[in-house]
């Protein structure tokens, strides 16, 4: 007979008991404890606070996995699986969380909806992700996805008074809700099949099943859509492009990294665990997603005249590229998504830091144009916007080069020759509309000059993600050893 | 003489519910009828759990479907307060009116 609630569990959860804790601590407090409007820097203290603790439980595990050499610890019965995977995914999620957290203060203040339920919820969201990179349960995944996403439904529409965010959430709780339903009717069938929710299990019994059984490839299909829905890749990514525009710009940033590495922490899960021994049926699938999905980004990118909006595209096609990774499978493409996704987050809040600063009390500062001349009105954060553009687009001596190098070579590894050739041809037309903002930067004749919504700690914010995404490419390899842990099994 | 019930006929019956659902979802233009259309897929999902877990005798099927109906009300408490929001600020519940985005 088992125990109910061993110190091992107890060990597992901790992180995300701290996580629930904090975020509800503050929920309560912004209530209770600080009412006043300009006693809400006592709340992101908070948040920093939750962080800490958050990350002094995933320091322990990372000690313990290290020092006992055991390749995971599982709790409640096989419920949650701390290994390196979910260490690896854990650690960005903190990292994104904390940005988020510093950018987000000054930029809630001038659209005037600042509310202490916004750090409670970027807390809660990240306990949800918690769970999707932790989990392997159907149960648990399910519970963990949706965790995350009401609170980043919520987290869209914060600005209540204004139509465009209002539509933006009302759409991404509609395709969302809609691809969790197939997401969940997938995990049915899953659990029809095996007769269990746990996912070493449910591998056992697909690979004992016929690989083109009906049931099987109804299961595949219907939870992949799910899957990629949740990560924007195309032809489901409609919902990306609006949500980002019409969302506050942080929670745009908090989408576009943290819920994308979250729902691709839970992708590679699922395809590399219970579908593996299915792989001549996705293979063809994602091949085809991936292609289309780099298309439709990079070509969609090209006209907009939003920054937010191109952004949305950029990280769609950005998907399209990890899926790349996952498709070619070995040793350096596992690799490959981990790094990929790593340098991804920070270059991603990068550039949306800088788009953030550009709002102002009546300037909404998300157009092309509105970024003209920034070089001389403020050479900083034109700085940080060169350095997360040149990483977007993937040119050394940036992180972002790194992230395609190891992709690219995991395509050339395992013979996907014209892949390969695909890809690099669209990294020409992303380097095209990225250069549209640098010029805009620098060559652009400079509008009046308003200064910029900049703080203490939107200037944190835009200097650690600037400098990781700077440092990562010049002196990678503390964060390959990092990116490393996901593919030790 | 009547066949016995077996696990077949629930999974086309859910099969059923969820194509109901999502051609629901697809083709509706009020949120709220989406919103209900979404709330079949998801009682699809009940059915085949909740069949499955008689089949195998095994609890954790039943489990799973209370937490999906919990999520179900949850996301519809979060989908009703955005869409009173909308409201407010367009006097419209028609999916197709909501246009200040392109879609």
């Amino acid at each position: 007979m088992s125990q109910f609630y061993t110190s091992t569990d107890h060990f597992v959860l901790v992180p995300a008991i701290m996580l629930a804790l904090f975020g509800c601590a503050i929920l309560l407090f912004d209530f209770f404890l600080f009412p006043e409007p300009r006693q809400r820097k006592w709340l992101l203290a908070f948040l920093v606070l939750g962080l800490v603790f958050t990350g002094v439980g995933l320091w322990r595990q990372h000690r313990f996995l290290a020092e006992s050499g055991l390749p995971q610890i599982t709790a409640f019965q096989g419920t949650l699986t701390v290994d390196g995977f979910a260490l690896f995914f854990n650690w960005v999620f903190l990292a994104v969380s904390l940005v988020i957290g510093l950018m987000s203060y000054r930029y809630l203040e001038i659209e005037g909806e600042h509310h202490g339920e916004y750090y409670g919820l970027i807390l809660l969201a990240q306990c949800g992700m918690y769970f999707l990179a932790t989990g392997t349960d159907l149960i648990t995944l399910f519970i963990g996805l949706e965790l995350m996403a009401l609170c980043f439904y919520i987290m869209v529409g914060f600005l209540r008074t204004q139509k465009r965010s209002n539509e933006a959430a009302m759409k991404y709780l509609l395709l969302g809700a809609f691809s969790s339903g197939l997401l969940v009717y997938g995990f049915s069938i899953l659990y029809g099949i095996s007769g269990s929710t746990k996912l070493s299990e449910i591998s056992l019994a697909v690979a004992n099943r016929d690989t083109w059984d009906p049931l099987v490839v109804l299961a595949l299909i219907t939870t992949s859509v799910g899957l990629l829905f949740k990560v924007s890749a195309a032809p489901f990514h409609m919902w990306a492009p609006d949500a980002y525009e019409g969302a506050p710009t942080t929670v745009t940033a908090f989408l576009a990294s943290g819920s994308k590495a979250a729902s691709f922490a839970f992708l590679v899960r699922m395809f590399a665990g219970p579908f593996e021994s299915t792989r001549a049926v996705w293979e063809p699938l994602l091949i085809a997603v991936a292609i289309l999905t780099l298309t439709i980004g990079n070509l969609a990118a090209i006209t907009q005249e939003n920054v937010k909006r191109l952004l949305a595209y950029s990280s769609i096609s950005h998907a399209g590229y990890i899926l790349l990774g996952l498709i070619a499978g070995n040793e350096t493409g596992l690799k490959g998504v981990a790094v990929y996704i790593l340098v991804y987050v920070f270059m991603t809040m990068g550039a949306f830091v800088v788009v953030t600063a550009l709002r102002r009390a009546h300037l909404i500062g998300e157009n092309i144009d509105d970024l003209a001349g920034l070089i001389h009105r403020s050479p900083g954060y034109a700085i940080v916007m060169l350095v997360c553009l040149l990483s977007l687009a993937g040119i050394p001596p940036t992180a972002g080069f790194l992230g395609k190098y190891y992709i690219f070579l995991s395509l050339v590894q395992t013979g996907h020759y014209l892949l390969a050739v695909i890809a690099v041809l669209y990294v020409a037309v992303a380097v095209y509309y990225y250069f549209r903002i640098v010029r805009a930067m620098f060559v652009a004749e400079a509008g009046p000059s308003v200064a910029l919504a900049s703080s203490f700690g939107v200037r944190v914010a835009a200097a650690l993600t600037a400098t990781l995404t700077l440092g990562i490419g010049i002196y990678p390899e503390p964060f390959l050893q990092l990116a490393q842990l996901p593919v030790m099994r | 003489m009547l066949e016995p019930i077996t696990p077949v006929h629930f999974l086309l019956l859910s099969a059923a519910l969820l194509l109901v659902g999502t051609i629901g979802v697809l083709t509706r233009r009020n949120i709220v009828v989406i919103l209900m259309s979404i709330e079949l897929i998801l009682n699809a999902v009940n059915l085949n759990l909740v069949a499955f877990s008689r089949y195998f005798g095994e609890p954790s099927g039943q489990v799973f479907a209370i937490f999906v109906i919990t999520m179900a009300a949850a996301e519809t408490a979060v989908a009703l307060g955005i869409l009173i929001a909308l409201f407010r600020n367009r006097q419209t519940v028609f999916a197709d009116e909501i246009d200040l985005l392109k879609w």
